[in-house]
């Protein structure tokens, strides 16, 4: 018992297989006959007009994918408001977005800062921070020529050996040594710190929250403390460190070092530039993934513009088609 | 169009050759423009830059 009749229509121009696939379903229907276009009772009357593409969307699936579309909306403004809810608990105060000249998505570090953070490192907190992890070749071509590095290596004394008669030596530095550190072990550190150790200075930028805004702030940001706070002794008031007391003393001051390349040392300049530096020893790759940026949003254009063609093309039969049931007289 | 399906694309081993070639002036193309526009949009603050002062 058949209950109506599929045909399938191509539209003449815009499909651009038409002529194949006309004649395919044409033989099709002269090879099965009824069997397979025409149906034969295995499909319901409520799925035949499910299947067929010539109807427009009913209310009630309206309603169904506005109140999906709603509910997904709703939801992601939720997790958003959520997640900065928790931004404003705790006592630390967050340090201020600056506008570092790296911040672009395709801006490179500027090397002329971090040359002069090298300064300010190698003058002011080398006392007190370690950087075991970089080494004097680190510096060339980024912020040194080699020899300028060679002379940088050369100015410290590294323990070597053994040597042919089993004795250790000491040496002047080469561009392959890492940076000295300032005390021979944590407990030196700590003990001469009041008990709080300066941690490594190498990675610094990315293990901490708010990366090179927090280190800027940190530097610049020592207050009187307020009423109620109480540190105890060799401890300092400072608002962007979590708890509000820290062990370092403010050690950026204007004109605490002078610059070789003559640029104004005031605090803001000094801490900025040792954040680009620290932003560097941090992220090395820094630069390269900002130009690999460019590349890769290049290449994905590319390949978009091909894959929303072949998309176009290979969907052109179906989108140019229409199947229409037609219910059976009765 | 018919003489770039003639020349290249109707015989497999002219279009492994096309493939080969254009790949090696796209890839030059694409790596030269993108170093370009990094190294514009960035001029005066990258090593190349300053180490003239330097040396
Ligand atoms: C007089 C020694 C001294 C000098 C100089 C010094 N620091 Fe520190 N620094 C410390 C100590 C001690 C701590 C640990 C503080 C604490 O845990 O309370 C510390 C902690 C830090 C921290 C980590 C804060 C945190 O969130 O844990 C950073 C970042 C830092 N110093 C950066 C610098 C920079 C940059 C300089 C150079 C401009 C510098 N320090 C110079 C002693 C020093």
């Amino acid at each position: 018992m058949s209950i109506g009749q599929f045909r399938i229509f191509f539209h003449p121009t815009k499909s651009r297989v038409v002529p194949p696939i006309a004649t395919m379903a044409a033989n099709l229907g002269r090879i099965c006959g009824s069997k397979l276009l025409g149906t034969s009772g295995v499909v319901g009357f409520q799925q035949a007009k499910q299947l067929s593409t010539a109807r427009a969307w009913t209310n009630g699936q309206k309603k169904l994918i506005a109140s999906v579309g709603a509910v997904a909306g709703g939801l992601g403004a939720l997790l958003f408001a959520l997640e900065s809810s928790v931004e404003a608990s705790g006592t630390e105060v967050h340090p201020p977005a600056m506008p570092w000249s790296h911040r672009g998505i395709i801006s490179s570090l500027d090397h002329q800062s971090i040359r002069r953070g090298y300064e300010v490192y190698k003058q002011v907190c080398s006392a007190c921070h370690s950087m075991r992890y970089i080494a004097y070749r680190n510096l060339v071509g980024v912020s040194h020529t080699e020899a300028e590095a060679k002379a940088e290596a050369e100015e410290i004394m590294v323990r070597d050996g053994p040597d042919d008669t089993g004795n250790y030596y000491t040496r002047p530095g080469k561009l392959s040594d890492y940076f000295p550190s300032p005390y021979p072990n944590e407990e030196a550190a700590r003990a001469a710190n009041n008990g709080a150790y300066p941690p490594d200075l190498s990675y610094i930028v990315s293990a901490r929250k708010g990366g090179e805004d927090y280190v800027f702030s940190l530097l610049t940001g020592y207050y009187d403390a307020p009423a109620g706070v109480v540190l105890r002794d060799g401890q300092y008031f400072n608002p962007y460190f979590p708890g509000g007391a820290i062990s370092m003393s403010q050690v950026l001051y204007n004109e605490v070092i002078e610059y070789s390349d003559g640029t104004p040392p005031t605090t803001s300049q000094l801490a900025k530039d040792v954040a680009t530096f620290l932003k560097w020893t941090s992220e090395p790759e820094h630069d390269d993934r900002k130009q690999l940026t460019i590349k890769a949003f290049g290449i994905l254009a590319f390949l978009g513009v091909i894959a929303y063609y072949i998309k176009r093309h290979k969907w052109s039969t179906l989108k140019s088609r229409k199947i229409v049931f037609t219910p059976k007289d009765k | 169009m018919k003489a770039i399906y003639n020349t290249l694309f109707k015989r497999t081993s002219t279009y492994a050759v096309g493939i080969m070639a254009s790949v090696f002036f796209f890839e030059r193309a694409f790596e030269v423009g993108s170093t370009t526009l990094f190294e514009s949009v960035n001029k005066g603050k990258l090593w190349k830059d300053i180490k003239g002062k330097y040396e």
